[in-house]
């Protein structure tokens, strides 16, 4: 069997974050009412003229600057012709021939490796809208509401040779734009979508094999999986002997299957051309030197700055600066407490487990940074007990409470009172007169049996340090 | 002199959902060709070093702030649709 290396080609959707539409002032409001936030100019109506949204001009730039990308002062608007029924005007107002940025890069690190993968452009365009296909009647039902909405599409070169390689990149990408604050990166609400474009080749072979284009890749998990099962459908193909075929296939994320969906004879030929109704893009020099003056720190940078200024590894470090809100989170409660590592732990284990459990982002809590520092310090200092800690750390995110002043309003504070602590293990050895005799005979593993005991007794605030010294005192 | 066929004719009218016929066909393909000979002559002139021109209009983009402002009702928008109810569009069913 010849061995294969796959060829990885994306193309980024990035709704931008602006408040009305790109060629007009209706909402983007996602979820509004159907057909509410629409108008003549977003409807398709004859006769209107659209005008550029100046902050969606800005941030396309910014995006592009973020990515080393060469931002043209001039660009294009070009008409890309197809019908469908969510495309009122019969045609998309993208760029074609002069988009807003081109030669861009982005360096990803898979398995320690680190890649440069190359940016080819990215261009502003009109986002369609949305049908709803009924399964009762014979009809589908359209809804403009997203008609119009400001995208960028981001499309990278053939660099990526793995799936890995691809959400790599595509994790990459997605924190930046959220860190810029260009999109708000919601993949389920499609703020954030991604078509993939693979083919496979020989080892060793300069060409290009041939390429299916996937779509409805909807979430990090389906575009791993996507990418591995169309490069094992293409090694089946070639395997068999046959060719793989030019086509647009959907994932199916069920059945973890891409299908075909039309081939090349259906192609579309866009027939592009300068849009007629809106002049070139130009954007002035001051502006530029501005948005790139204050360009805030990117995620490559800030991991790295983390890992350096405080000694975090690289795992923790990328957990950490995956979300803006998450890494000032970090760094706010480091500075409380001066306890970077114990800050990474806290946050990467109860902070995450209970923002999971309840669905929600760090920005959408009443813990404030200052109260999960503040906890790190009071457990390091022993005035509770890491599991404690843990215990409450739940209600301390949901009230907002200062952990000081609630663990000694809840009279949760640790015993580390020898004496009050000496009883209790008097106790559990006075009532255990048999595990006491096998301890002795050599299971020491049974302090953790004696731990228990005394834990139970004083409600879990024991010092665990006082306790085991106690115990070896007294049965050894 | 351009030539374009009437098999091209049809691609392009098929991309337009137009159904000419052959009569048609033909006429179209002797004035497509015409037209693009026509445009031809531009290429007899040397463009070296002159910047693409898109429009004839030179002014600068006339750029909008980001301010959301609803200019029509649902009931506007759906007025001249073919076929609607209250809430959406309704178009034959396309998948």
């Amino acid at each position: 069997m010849a061995l294969y290396e796959a060829v990885i080609g994306l193309e980024v959707h990035a709704q931008l974050r602006t408040r009305s539409k790109l060629f007009c002032s209706c909402s983007t409001a996602f979820g509004a009412a159907p057909n509410t936030n629409v108008c003549e100019v977003c409807s398709g109506m004859p006769g209107v003229l659209p005008v550029p949204n100046a902050r969606a001009v800005e941030y396309a730039a910014r995006m592009g600057m973020a990515v080393n990308c060469t931002v043209n002062p001039v660009s294009v608007f070009a008409r890309k012709n197809y019908f469908y029924p969510d495309l009122p005007k019969g045609y998309q107002i993208s760029q074609f021939e002069t988009p807003i940025c081109e030669h861009g890069h982005l360096d990803i690190t898979v398995n320690g490796q680190t890649r440069r993968i190359g940016i080819t452009r990215i261009h502003m365009e009109d986002d369609a809208g949305k049908n709803i296909h009924s399964a009762g009647d014979n009809a589908s039902y359209v809804d403009l509401n997203r008609s119009g909405v400001p995208l960028i599409e981001i499309v990278s070169e053939p660099d990526m040779r793995s799936a890995e390689e691809a959400v790599a990149y595509l994790k990459a990408l997605h924190a930046i734009v959220v860190y810029l604050g260009v999109c708000d990166g919601n993949m389920e609400e499609g703020s954030f979508r991604c078509d993939a474009n693979v083919s496979i080749r020989p080892k060793g072979q300069q060409e290009f094999g041939t390429r299916a284009e996937l779509k409805n890749l909807n979430s990090f998990r389906n575009v791993q999986r996507a990418i591995e099962y169309e490069i094992a459908r293409q090694q089946d193909v070639l395997e068999d002997g046959d060719a793989v075929v030019q086509e647009t296939r959907l994932y199916d994320a069920v059945k973890n299957v891409t299908v075909s969906m039309r081939g090349k004879e259906e192609a579309h030929d866009y027939r592009y051309f300068p849009d007629p109704d809106l002049m070139p893009v130009r954007i002035a020099a001051e502006d530029l030197a501005r948005w790139r003056a204050d360009l805030p720190e990117l995620p490559q940078a800030r991991r790295a700055r983390l890992m350096e200024q405080h000694g975090l590894s690289e795992q923790d470090a990328e957990v950490l600066t995956a979300d803006r809100a998450l890494a000032d989170f970090f760094e706010a409660a480091t500075a409380v407490c001066g306890q970077p590592k114990k800050v990474s732990n806290m946050m990467q284990g109860a902070l995450l487990r209970e923002l999971n459990q309840r669905a929600v982002t760090v920005d959408a809590i009443a813990m404030r940074p200052e109260a999960l520092g503040e906890l790190v310090r009071i457990v390091e200092a022993g005035l509770i007990s890491a599991k404690i800690a843990n215990d409450i750390f739940g209600e301390l995110l949901e009230s907002g409470a200062m952990p000081e002043a609630f663990v000694k309003e809840r009279g949760l504070v640790q015993i580390s009172d020898t004496s009050a602590i000496e009883t209790a293990v008097d106790e559990a050895i006075a009532e255990n007169p048999a595990e006491v005799e096998a301890y002795k005979g050599g299971k020491t593993k049974l302090i953790s049996f004696f731990m228990g005991q005394i834990m139970r007794k004083t409600k879990g605030k024991a010092n665990p340090a006082l306790v085991t010294e106690l115990l070896q005192k007294k049965l050894g | 002199m351009t030539t374009i066929s009437t098999e091209q004719v049809a691609a392009i009218a098929r991309l337009a959902r137009l159904a000419p016929d052959e009569a048609q066909l033909e006429t179209f393909a002797r004035q497509f060709g015409d037209i693009l000979g026509y445009m031809e002559m531009l290429n007899g002139l040397d463009t070296t070093g002159v910047e693409p021109l898109y429009s004839p209009v030179q002014h600068a983009t006339a750029l909008r702030p980001d301010e959301a402002a609803p200019r029509c009702t649902r009931e506007d928008v759906l007025r001249n649709a073919p076929e609607a109810d209250q809430e959406f569009f309704i178009v034959p069913r396309i998948v």
